[in-house]
């Protein structure tokens, strides 16, 4: 396009903006340094968190649980970086993982009934949870809060429904090994969180998808007149969420080999959140970290498996837990920040 | 100073300053018992600061605040309202899920023993009602009355607070026509009844209908304060804009030709409108040419451009783009059509603000795209490293965040997002306003090549200068209704401001 030029501009003036914004690991900092001071306190006053064995070709450890049993907020807090970045979050999905085992339990019982169509079925009424969520917040501009609020509530029973008000068991090893399995060494569900993450990451930054949530987060106004469709943002979000939803459900049904629709993924949802804050993506929308959000996942699994290890009672374990999300939620609040910041110019002027 | 006798409120040389702004400097006003006092102004005035300073949402710097001859000092909206200065916002900021009467008395309820006295409080909310001519159910919650019916009772609780002082922040703009007559006899029956009321609208018609007196601000100053009665409109209009009709300077025609050649339209408008927001008019922009829309604060002005993008839908007639009918549902149909906009209020709603040069110059292309043709990074960064040459874009790189730059190099961005999608319709909505002088200079220039590479602009701008001086035709707005055309010689700020006035020469 030839326009007449206007005045020249001096682009190359110095600023101290600049360098910050240039490397892509920057934002991965503080999560990093907060999951390494967890594993130093560790290295230095809980024996044996550090050892790992190999047995019959596979790693075993504390550090190796941890992966393990992180993977499940590791593969929500994926959907959830993407749900949180558009200004919504998504309440339901530790309901969804349950509905997601239990048409898994379900299915692999039925006779006749392939392996691979079991979690098909599983994780395509799982991403229909997240459709309806999204068709909520996205379609009828539902606050995503009371939206998702509803299939969390409403999401066990449904669960409840598909299993009979039972606790299905099952034996069926393909299914067991979502849960249970090792590949090179590490257990499969680590294995499936990275995939995912790969998967999100090349969904989000190789198409224009993560640009899209992200100018939504930020200024959902300006991005509907700049001719982006937040609608159809949001429901993707909300779909996607969903996925990794099922996936983490027939993760835990895996993991103790039934579908428990009770106690499946209660209150992940919030871990899940926990992990997107403390990778670096605020509330308010905006800028996501997928990778932020697994280290801020494993950051949560530490803390929750340190305060197991060092005998503290499950009971009084939610404290430190809320501490930790109290320091989090402080750091992020721009209030807060200046504060700190003047006071600190104060000290050293 | 001197002291006028009858002054319920009187001001002198009121200061107020924000961080960099000098809100108010030196502020006279004056209002009187039993009268309708207008204040008027442009956006940046300094109505609403003055009245937030009146009403103690802010603490004033300087200057004296009396009400009935005694100092005032209101720290709160409610000291403010215990002083009897009441405020009645456009938006009625009442509790719509609460009854009449809670919300007539509400943080006054009559008590005894700490338990409301619900027959109490019935009764005086009637009364209260009574003196605005309204005799409603007052159990009834207030959603289930009309806005009218709201804004009345919101001047019943002004009134039950026993205030001397009535404020009416755009009373008007909800209301139709039939509304604001019945809101104007409450008024006047009030004004009767020894209230001092200040009015604060942009409808000129009605500062003529109610007001006695004016005060007129611009740019934080006092201009000056006039009887209703012997001001003309057109000359209120040009001491608002700041221009008097005598001192007018020629005609510039700068380098845009005037001559009324004949160009092939690329939208009409026929009879297009929207209730509301805008009366039915007709428009025609064509090829390579720049149409001005002209007209006060809240004229319509951005309702029409609203109206052409997509954002809100037209209700009547039709728009034609290169003859054929469109109407678009959102914003994506308008700049799939080739439309471009940028929005007046630039932060809220046209910069994504922690989005990089790069990606907010990118982002309207991409949506046209859609989100899997996505534009290869190397191209992005071209593109973004072209405009950011091309229009002067004073950042230290495309991957600086929108939010660290001035206001006029975000308007640039914003321009760049149009540009890089190569509209066939730009609609720039005061695409000066708030920028300094170079940067002014610039998009004015631009807007010219641009023109003259055969885009349709649609300017609006509260600088008559610029209208004056960049258009090919000037269509001009009042109380969201066309009201003229200006083309060629006719275009000058006397006779866009005598149009806007309704009294063309």
């Amino acid at each position: 396009m030839k326009v007449a030029p206007a005045t020249v501009a001096t682009t190359s003036r110095p600023d101290r903006f600049e360098k910050r914004q240039t490397r892509w690991w920057s934002s991965l900092v503080w999560p990093v340094a907060g999951l390494a001071l967890l594993l130093l306190f560790n290295l230095i006053f809980t024996q044996g968190f550090f050892h790992v064995e190999v047995r019959e070709g596979r790693l075993y450890g504390v550090l190796i649980d941890v992966l393990n049993h992180g993977s499940k907020v590791m593969l929500l807090a994926l959907g959830m970086a993407l749900v949180i970045a558009t200004g919504g979050v998504d309440l339901s999905v530790g309901a969804v993982m349950a509905i997601a085992g239990a048409v898994a339990a379900q299915l692999i019982n039925k006779a006749g009934v392939p392996f691979p169509a079991v979690v098909a079925a599983s994780l395509a009424v799982a991403i229909a949870a997240g459709g309806w969520n999204g068709l909520l917040v996205g379609g009828f501009k539902v606050q995503p809060i009371v939206a998702t609020l509803i299939l969390m509530v409403a999401g066990r029973g449904i669960a409840q429904l598909i299993t009979d008000g039972q606790i299905i068991t099952f034996t069926d090893a393909r299914l067991t090994y979502i849960g249970n399995g090792s590949l090179l060494g590490l257990p499969f569900p680590v294995l499936l969180s990275l995939a995912m993450l790969a998967l999100a990451g090349v969904f989000t930054r190789r198409t224009a998808v993560g640009l899209f949530i992200e100018s939504v987060g930020d200024n959902q106004t300006a991005s509907t007149y700049s001719g982006v469709h937040a609608g159809a943002v949001k429901f993707l979000v909300y779909v996607f969420s969903g996925l990794c939803a099922g996936l983490a459900g027939l993760v835990a049904a895996s993991n103790i080999k039934c579908a428990d629709s009770n106690h499946a993924g209660l209150f992940l949802e919030l871990d899940a959140i926990l992990a997107v804050v403390v990778g670096g993506t605020s509330l308010t929308g905006g800028r996501f970290y997928l990778a932020g959000a697994m280290v801020g996942a494993l950051f949560i699994q530490t803390l929750t498996t340190t305060m197991y290890m060092r005998n503290v009672s499950a009971d009084v374990a939610p404290v430190p837990k809320a501490l930790a999300i109290l320091a989090v939620c402080l750091l992020q609040s721009p209030l807060l920040r200046a504060k700190l910041a003047a006071q600190f110019r104060r000290r050293t002027a | 100073m001197q002291t006028d006798q009858r002054a319920l409120l009187e001001i002198r040389g009121l200061d107020k300053s924000f961080p960099g702004v000098k809100a108010l400097q030196g502020v006279d006003f004056t209002v009187r018992r039993g009268e309708v006092h207008a204040l008027m102004g442009e956006n940046g005035a300094g109505k609403s600061t003055l009245i937030k300073v009146l009403t103690g949402v802010y603490p004033r710097d300087g200057g004296t605040v009396k009400l009935d001859g005694a100092e005032i000092f209101p720290h709160s909206p409610k000291a403010a309202e215990a002083l009897g200065l009441s405020t009645v916002y456009q938006e009625v900021n009442l509790i719509p899920h609460l009854s009449i009467a809670e919300n007539i008395c509400l943080g006054r309820e009559p008590t005894r023993l700490g338990m409301i006295q619900w027959g109490a409080m019935a009764r005086r909310a009637e009364a209260a009602l009574a003196r605005v001519d309204l005799k409603l159910e007052v159990t009834l919650p207030l959603s289930s009355y009309s806005i009218a019916v709201q804004q009345m009772t919101a001047i019943a609780r002004a009134l039950d607070v026993s205030a001397k002082l009535l404020i009416l922040d755009e009373p008007t703009s909800s209301l139709d026509e039939k509304e604001a007559a019945e809101l104007f006899a409450v008024l006047r029956k009030l004004r009767g009844d020894g209230l001092g009321i200040v009015l604060v609208t942009h409808f000129l018609d009605q500062v003529y209908a109610i007001s006695d007196r004016i005060t007129v601000l611009r740019d934080g100053q006092l201009v000056g304060e006039y009887e209703t009665a012997t001001l003309p409109r057109a000359e209120l209009v040009s001491r608002m804009i700041g221009k008097a009709l005598s001192q007018m300077p020629p005609p510039q025609h700068g380098g845009s030709e005037r001559k009324a050649q004949p160009r092939e339209p690329l939208v009409e408008l026929r009879n297009f409108g929207r209730p509301g927001s805008i009366a039915p008019m007709d428009l025609s922009i064509g090829k390579g040419e720049v149409v001005g829309l002209a007209g006060l604060l809240g004229s319509g002005r951005t309702e029409t451009a609203r109206l052409i993008f997509g954002i809100d839908k037209a209700q009547t007639g039709e728009m034609l783009l290169e003859g054929k009918p469109v109407a678009f549902r959102s914003p994506r149909q308008a700049i799939r059509a080739g439309f471009g906009f940028t929005p007046e209020n630039r932060k809220t709603d046209g910069i994504i603000p922690h989005l990089s040069v790069r990606e907010n110059v990118i982002l309207a292309l991409q949506a046209r795209h859609g989100a899997i043709k996505t534009l290869a990074r190397k191209q992005q960064e071209d593109l973004a490293d072209q405009f950011i040459k091309l229009l002067g874009i004073r950042t230290p790189g495309a991957e600086q965040l929108v939010v660290n730059l001035s206001g006029g190099n975000q308007q640039k961005v914003l321009l760049a997002r149009w540009l890089a999608t190569q509209p066939r319709l730009l609609i720039l909505d005061e695409p000066t306003r708030g920028i300094d002088v170079g940067a002014k200079a610039e998009i004015l220039k631009l807007v010219q090549s641009l023109r003259e590479q055969g885009m349709a602009i649609l300017f609006i701008s509260s600088e008559l200068e610029e209208v004056v001086r960049d258009c090919q035709r000037v269509i001009v707005l009042r109380d969201r209704a066309k009201v003229g055309e200006l083309s060629g010689e006719q275009i000058t700020e006397e006779n866009i401001m005598r149009t806007i006035a309704g009294q063309p020469q």
